[in-house]
């Protein structure tokens, strides 16, 4: 019994670091990369200088995309692992 | 409290806040159609100012409490949606609402760096720290470590860390207060900020958290009216489209153009000529200042007995006298003030008075002349830099990640924070636009406007502060060129609805936003500072069986203290809004950051490690500033020269602090004994919710 929680969490943790792992490097992309890069990629988007609107709006978006795709993911994964039930304070 | 009690609890809020925003709206109205009734503008400004705070107060006085759940953590109730609403309010704070678009308008592309840092951040809150602080679930961040790495020292080297960056935070803020208020309500700075500070402390002071969340969803509120309502009206007013975040490209391909034809304009030319004359002179004078400085003294005298002797208008001669004592005293003096004085004249003798081109990535040219590179690759690194150490230092400043522990449940902290980031990009993507339709308003309206006939708002402004905004004519062509007009960054958005010509009500309402933009997270702060204080230092190591209500009440003594402290330093008008609250951020992240995340992730790391990890950042991070930064300089009398690493500009101090700390931290622990019981029992309990 114990041997199989423990695989469970094991599971779920490294479930876990994979999600955040793939995360952090979008995040780290955009970030840094993109930026990094900012004058060559000045062409026109929609009115903007790409680099322009990227940094002013398109980071922006991703950055509330990815947060909200871990939220997402992370409570899925809760309730299959069955760590439910943790309403209210604990 | 049970699922369905917390959702009664979650309708109950949506009525009132409902209501409250109608009635806000219906306020706001009123107050417009007074002012087309004759309503002086004065009237309008106390009359925002004097509802909003009360406002705040009342919410603060119905929320009321001295029970130590309520009072630290608002009895961890507050809704993910309603959290994400009062984070953001925490969050976006002075520098969001005053200086982010005035940053922008003033150095374009570079402004940038804050949006990107200041929401890049909330990345990493969500995915390393949030969920296991919610599951941890305690009252502070210095808590966190005490219980992860157990001993006095993590908690205590918190407790230094959350202190310094919040205070350097809170005074920034109040500052803004102070300004914000002066000129509303036409009273001194100083009594400006001890009103504001009156406000704040209603809602902290009685309610603590619980007072405080409620408080920010409220002013989050208002913030947000206060910034779209003017951002819209000015975009219709220029493109008849009442989306500005989607067309602003259109407006600033117009600006573009304009720079071009202004770069080329031969008065602005002209302009550029007189100040690099004056600049010049000054720079001649430098090359030796007491001969330089004998000539103007016996210049100055010699006029003024030339006045006496031609027996001219008293006046006159008083001018003259007051020119002679105007005169630096001695060598040291006059070489600081000509240095100060040749350098303001080299930066406004540029195009467009000193702005770059607003849509171009990075100064520089990485394909023109040797000078030309180099300042293309500073610039770019110093923005990475710039962006990493705000994005950090989000993911580590504690009045925000204090947020984490008030949601119900690990999973309302994950959503929460998603929450948080859309209730903050709704004026984080206005913000730039903003800054944009301003520069095609002020290259469009106001640049060639006759000296005789200029707005009654440059002389408003200018009677509050000259430093903020002064226009003189340089070139005595009685027309206004670009470069004859300083604007500083903390003017442009309470300034911006008369720059557009908007009715007076608008200015009232950007106002009030500014003032619950800074009270919002001066609230916050200051809970901060004496929850550390009070539950970190008091209850934790000086009386652990101290009872509920005594913690409370040293708390709150604690948190009138700290107010008053920080606006004393508030009412010196230390250096500018924005340098103070980034600094908070390199401390923050240099300070924390490591050893939050490493607390989480690593299981070896150790209370050695990440006490001295903590130090060696923090005084890194510290050691840099005061090296570099001119204010900082002048404090600590610091007569070595500036050393710029790899040209990294001060502000973005972290870089070192942060790479010393991990560094340092994962050092120490690899050779310290781990205590694996203890951390692996703890870091298993916040890995796994439930």
């Amino acid at each position: 019994m114990a041997g199989q929680a423990n695989d469970t969490r094991g599971a779920y943790w490294r479930k876990n670091l994979r999600i955040t792992t793939a995360l952090l490097a979008i995040w780290f992309a955009v970030s840094f990369v993109a930026t990094f890069f900012a004058r060559e990629l000045s062409f026109v988007f929609f009115g903007w200088p790409f680099s322009f609107w990227m940094a002013a709006q398109g980071a922006l978006l991703i950055y509330l995309a990815l947060i909200g795709l871990y939220a997402w993911y992370m409570n899925r994964l809760d309730r299959i692992a069955g760590f439910l039930g943790e309403e209210g304070r604990d | 409290m049970t699922e369905r009690s917390q959702a009664a609890f979650t309708r109950q809020l949506n009525k009132v806040y409902g209501l409250y925003t109608i009635g806000l709206l219906i306020f706001i109205a009123a107050l417009g159609g007074l002012e087309m009734m004759g309503m002086s503008r004065r009237w309008i400004g106390v009359i925002f100012l004097l509802a909003t705070v009360l406002l705040y107060a009342g919410i603060g006085v119905i929320s009321r409490t001295t029970d130590a759940d309520e009072y630290y953590v608002a009895g961890r109730r507050v809704p993910a949606v309603y959290n994400g609403m009062a984070t953001g309010a925490d969050w976006m704070s002075a520098a969001s609402f005053i200086s982010l678009s005035g940053t922008m308008y003033l150095q374009g592309y570079a402004g940038l760096a804050f949006i990107m840092g200041w929401t890049g951040g909330y990345c990493l809150v969500a995915l390393l720290l949030a969920p296991y602080l919610r599951r941890f679930g305690q009252f502070t961040i210095p808590d966190f470590l005490d219980a992860r790495y157990g001993g006095t020292w993590p908690r205590l080297m918190g407790v230094v860390a959350a202190i310094l960056c919040s205070f350097m935070y809170v005074v920034a803020q109040i500052y803004a207060i102070g300004l914000i208020t002066s000129h509303l309500t036409g009273v001194a700075f100083e009594i400006g900020i001890f009103l504001g500070l009156g406000g704040i402390l209603v809602c902290s002071f009685l309610g603590g958290m619980r007072a405080v969340t409620w408080t920010q969803v409220a002013q989050y509120i208002v913030i947000v009216i206060a910034f779209l309502v003017p951002v819209v009206w000015l975009s219709v007013k220029q493109t008849g489209i009442p989306v500005p975040q989607a067309i602003y490209g259109m407006q600033l391909e117009k600006v573009t153009q304009r720079e071009q034809v202004l770069r080329a304009d031969p008065k602005e030319l002209e302009v550029i000529a007189l100040f690099k004359a004056q600049a010049d002179e000054y720079a001649a004078k430098l090359k030796d200042v007491p001969a330089a400085l004998a000539a103007a003294q016996q210049a100055a005298s010699q006029k003024v007995a030339e006045l006496r002797a031609a027996d001219a208008p008293l006046a006159q001669i008083q001018a003259a006298e007051k020119a002679r004592l105007a005169l630096p005293r001695d060598a040291d003096s006059a070489r600081r003030i000509w240095a100060q004085a040749q350098a303001s004249n080299e930066a406004r003798a540029q195009p467009l008075g000193g702005m770059p081109p607003h849509g171009v990535a990075f100064a520089g040219d990485p394909h023109g002349s040797a000078a030309e590179q180099r300042s293309f690759q500073d610039s770019r690194l110093n923005f990475l830099a710039l962006v990493f150490c705000l994005t950090l230092g989000t993911a580590a400043l504690p009045h925000l990640l204090m947020r984490c522990y008030t949601t119900p449940s690990v999973r309302a902290a994950r959503q929460s924070v998603t929450w948080s980031l859309f209730f903050i990009l709704l004026l984080y993507l206005s913000a730039p636009a903003l800054a944009v339709l301003v520069k095609y308003e002020v290259f469009n309206v106001l640049v060639g406007t006759p000296f005789d006939s200029l707005p009654a708002w440059i002389a408003n402004w200018s009677k509050v502060d000259p430093a903020l905004l002064s226009v003189t004519d340089i070139n005595r062509d009685g027309v206004l060129q670009l470069g004859e007009i300083r604007i500083g960054t903390d003017i442009v958005v309470l300034a911006m609805p008369e720059i557009g010509g908007l009715p007076y009500v608008v200015s009232g309402m950007v106002a009030a936003g500014a003032l619950a933009a800074a009270l919002s997270t001066a609230d916050g702060l200051l809970l901060t500072i004496s929850n550390a204080l009070s539950h970190d230092v008091y209850y934790k190591l000086i009386d652990p069986n101290a009872s509920n209500g005594r913690r409370v009440t040293i708390s709150k003594m604690l948190l009138l203290g700290v107010a008053l402290a920080a606006a004393a330093v508030a009412a010196q008008k230390p250096a500018d809004i924005v340098f103070l609250v980034s600094a908070a951020f390199s401390i923050a992240a240099s300070a924390l950051f490591p050893a939050l995340v490493l607390g989480v992730f690593w299981k070896r790391a150790t209370a050695r490690g990440a006490t001295l990890g903590m130090a060696s950042g923090l005084l890194m991070t510290l050691g840099y500033m005061v090296r570099n930064e001119p204010w900082m300089r002048d404090i600590f009398g610091i007569s070595a020269p500036v050393d710029l690493w790899f040209a990294i500009q001060p502000i973005s101090a972290g870089v070192f602090g942060v790479l010393l700390g991990f560094v340092v931290m994962v050092a120490v622990s690899l050779v310290t004994r781990p205590a694996h019981a203890r951390s692996d029992a703890f870091v298993d309990h916040i890995r796994f919710p439930g």
